[in-house]
């Protein structure tokens, strides 16, 4: 059977989960793979941590949700805590380096557990705006489902008229992208 | 002159004499509904819906395309034809129970939508064909089935103000009115009013019918046309309520 | 006017979009609907989207009305629908019970939430008693319950031809899993596909002069007597036994030598694939059924699949309304013990069936 890769992204409302992952299985159909992307809704999904529960795979995928992610991502202290149910000893776990003391309650099983300062460069470096499009870049990185050039084009597809707009915001998104798979780059090499 | 000759055009001949007790008001009701259809010409236009209830028993009570629906229920029905055909004139029938109890959000909901569809609602202070039971409508004091004692309002609350609540939260364009099945002649007209301010689009009517329903009330002719003429009157103020382009009081 | 889709398109979307869609491919006239969760997006869709081929929407004031003027629509000649679930699908059944009573081909898309009462706005597999069964009748109604989103389109489209054709309601049954989630299908024009939608007529309001040019249209659901129920009734479930053959649909595999045969339906149904291609990897001798129509219930095709099992397994969202349906349609078919793997209101994964379905080999 064909490898299904199992991504949970979470976060805070706000810090744009959900649209990463539309946009990640949006491009991974177009490609034409499966992809089956579902997000936590319930009377929670106001003011509650948000996740989305991404698949992608060569061939029709089953349960919309899954037990144990391959990537969890955590981009805020609550959502550390709440996806510790996803983290299975072959699970790659990513937070967010700004999240205080993180550590406390950081999973314990997983396989990797990493930290990348994404909030803190897309700042310093980039727009605050593009903070969910370098977990983006982190999380192609971290599962080579796409390749970066994949993800522009779908970035094109959602935001194009935007960029027509305003080129820069092309180039910002691009670099945004790109930076996201440097960081994952760097802490999957141990750097 | 024979007695078929008195009967509206509309009216089913085959189904008379019809299945009301002796003395029930709702005859008279849909005599001025089949004079209206006759007068406007619209018997083939009319799609007529029938509540739960002693308004049950008009299922074939015209040559109209007729349909039984559930208590409470026909506005709603009635609704659906109307939005999906807007050609058809459609007609809800029903009864106090269905209308302001059991059926009320969906009065209050077209009213508040200005539905082109027009409620006729006959009022007999109680439940008929469940066996006389207290309803919305039922006079303090009134003697029922589930008020043996009396209506208490302090309990059950006063009778329910229905055209007056209609006409409150109706937009202009809607049509309500209260007529009595002691003055036909006034309830023909407003029936027929009613039925003219749908064909002309203007918006949702409605027309509460004072009614009598001698079986449960337990009283004779002299007594029943007492309670209706005088009794009712004096909770149920009769007239036209809401008038499109007219003022209001 | 253009047709909504032309030709055939893969397309990437939530479950509530594709109904939209659908209904739009399907010639649908009308939508009623009263917003409850997950099934809410049906009706964003369905405003956005209808206008544009002159579709009509009208939200009501609770799930009785969006029952009742679907009713209403459906008696004037549309293609007429509305959608629901959990507490509004309980609402709905008051119309459904009239819709069944005189033969009113409606339409309705039940997209299951965690009960009872309010309980989740999620998932669950907790109404397919209510939706089978659901109503003071005889559940003379028929119900597919879909698995993906290419089922949703399809069956969608299928559910008014059914409704119309045979003038039983007609139910799609799908999950809050399957409204919110995205994955591929292909949308179509039903028409390239040879699918014709079969004509509406009005049951109320035709043509003509009434008791003129011909009998007026007299629809009642009140009778008199016992006996004058009794003969319509009757008459009904001869109709419904009749069709039932035609009706009934299922999926199976790997049943010809299996000893175990895992059921279920609906969304859980793609968890038990995946798990019997896993197990059958490592040799476990476990086979696959789905019924696609909860009702009619495919029970000749149950009986036929079992023939060489030992035990069968229900997979279910539910604390055991799959159970019931399968146990009432094996009962004089078979003796097998039925085990449960029963989780109302939350999702199964393939690896739940498969670890369950190992211990029950083991024994």
């Amino acid at each position: 059977m064909a490898k299904v890769v199992k991504i949970a992204l979470a976060g805070e409302g706000g810090q744009g989960v959900q649209s990463v992952a539309q946009i990640m299985t949006n491009a991974a159909n177009d490609e034409g793979k499966e992809a089956l992307y579902i997000p936590n809704f319930g009377v929670e999904q106001r003011g509650g941590v948000s996740i989305a529960f991404c698949q992608i795979s060569d061939e029709r995928i089953g349960a919309p949700k899954f037990e144990i992610g391959d990537i969890v991502i955590a981009l805020s202290d609550r959502a550390v805590v709440r996806t510790q149910q996803y983290v299975g000893p072959k699970t790659i776990f990513i937070y967010d380096a700004s999240i205080e003391q993180a550590e406390e309650y950081l999973p314990t099983n997983g396989a990797k557990v990493l930290a990348i300062p994404a909030l803190k460069i897309s700042k310093e470096e980039l727009h605050p705006r593009v903070f969910n499009v370098m977990i983006l870049g982190a999380a192609l990185q971290a599962t080579g489902v796409l390749t970066l050039d994949q993800a522009k084009k779908a970035l094109e597809k959602k935001l194009g008229y935007k960029f027509e707009q305003n080129p820069k915001l092309r180039e910002l998104n691009h670099k945004a992208l790109e930076r996201g798979a440097q960081l994952m780059q760097e802490q999957l090499a141990g750097k | 002159m024979s007695i078929e000759l008195s009967m509206p055009k509309s009216w089913r001949q085959e189904t008379k004499p019809h299945k009301f007790c002796p003395g029930c008001g709702h005859g008279l009701v849909l005599k001025a509904l089949g004079r209206s259809i006759d007068e406007l010409g619209i018997q083939d236009k009319v799609v007529f819906g029938c509540d739960i209830g002693c308004s049950l028993l008009a299922w074939d009570f015209f040559n109209v395309d007729t349909v039984q629906t559930h208590h409470g229920r026909t506005t709603p029905v009635i609704t659906g034809i109307k939005r999906a055909r807007p050609d058809r004139i459609g007609v809800a029938y029903m009864g106090d129970g269905g209308g302001y109890a059991i059926g009320s959000q969906h009065l209050v909901n077209a009213a508040m939508r200005n539905e082109r569809i027009t409620a006729i609602l006959v009022n007999n202070a109680n439940y008929g064909m469940t066996g006389g039971q207290m309803a919305p409508t039922s006079l303090p004091g009134m003697k029922t089935e589930t008020s043996p004692y009396g209506r208490d309002p302090e309990h059950t609350g006063m009778p329910m103000q229905g055209p007056e609540m209609v006409a409150a939260i109706a937009r202009e364009g809607a049509y309500v009115a209260r007529g009595t099945i002691a003055n036909v002649r006034q309830a023909t007209t407003f029936i027929k009013r009613a039925l003219e301010n749908q064909m002309a689009g203007n918006g949702f009517s409605f027309v509460e019918i004072l009614s009598t329903c001698p079986t449960n009330w337990s009283t004779n002719a002299k007594d029943t046309w007492h309670f209706v003429e005088q009794e009712m009157p004096k909770y149920f103020k009769v007239g036209e309520i809401k008038v499109p382009g007219t003022k209001e009081e | 006017m253009a047709k909504p889709i032309e030709g055939e398109k893969r397309a990437f979307m939530t479950g509530n979009e594709v109904v939209a869609w659908a209904a739009l491919a399907a010639q649908a006239d009308i939508m009623y609907g009263y917003p409850i969760t997950p099934q809410n997006e049906i009706m964003h869709y369905w405003t956005r989207l209808g206008p544009k081929f002159e579709k009509k929407f009208l939200q009501t004031e609770d799930e009785i009305s969006a029952g009742f003027t679907t009713v209403g629509g459906v008696l004037s000649g549309a293609r007429a629908f509305t959608a629901t679930g959990g507490p509004g699908n309980i609402l709905m059944q008051e119309s459904i019970s009239m819709a069944e009573m005189m033969r009113i081909p409606t339409v309705m898309v039940i997209q299951q939430r965690g009960g009872p009462s309010t309980a989740t706005v999620i998932y669950s597999q907790q109404e397919v008693m209510l939706t089978t069964h659901g109503g003071n009748g005889e559940g003379h109604r028929i119900v597919y319950s879909t698995a993906t989103h290419q089922d949703l389109f399809d069956y969608t489209i299928k559910a008014f031809n059914t409704a119309w054709k045979y003038r039983f309601p007609t139910f799609v049954l799908g999950d809050g899993y399957q409204a919110k989630m995205r994955e591929s299908l292909t949308i179509y024009d039903p028409e390239m596909r040879g699918v014709k939608m079969v004509p509406t007529v009005p049951l109320l309001g035709q043509e003509g002069m009434p008791g003129v040019d011909r009998e007026p249209s007299l629809l009642r659901n009140t009778f008199n007597t016992e006996e004058e129920l009794y003969a319509i009734i009757k008459d009904y479930q001869q109709e419904y036994d009749r069709i039932a053959p035609e009706l009934v649909e299922h999926e199976q595999f790997a049943c010809e030598d299996a000893e175990i045969v895992i059921i279920s339906h609906g969304v859980v149904s793609r968890s038990s694939k995946m798990a019997v291609h896993e197990l059958r990897a490592e040799g476990i001798k476990v086979g696959y059924f789905r019924p696609i129509t909860l009702r009619p219930f495919p029970a000749d095709d149950l009986s036929g699949a079992i023939a060489k099992a030992k035990l069968l397994l229900v997979v279910e969202s539910a604390e055991g309304q799959l159970v019931k349906l399968v146990r009432q349609n094996l009962y004089g078919h078979s003796i097998l013990p039925i085990e449960g793997l029963l989780k109302p209101g939350v999702g199964v994964t393939s690896e739940e069936i498969v670890d369950k379905v190992k211990a029950l080999a083991a024994h």
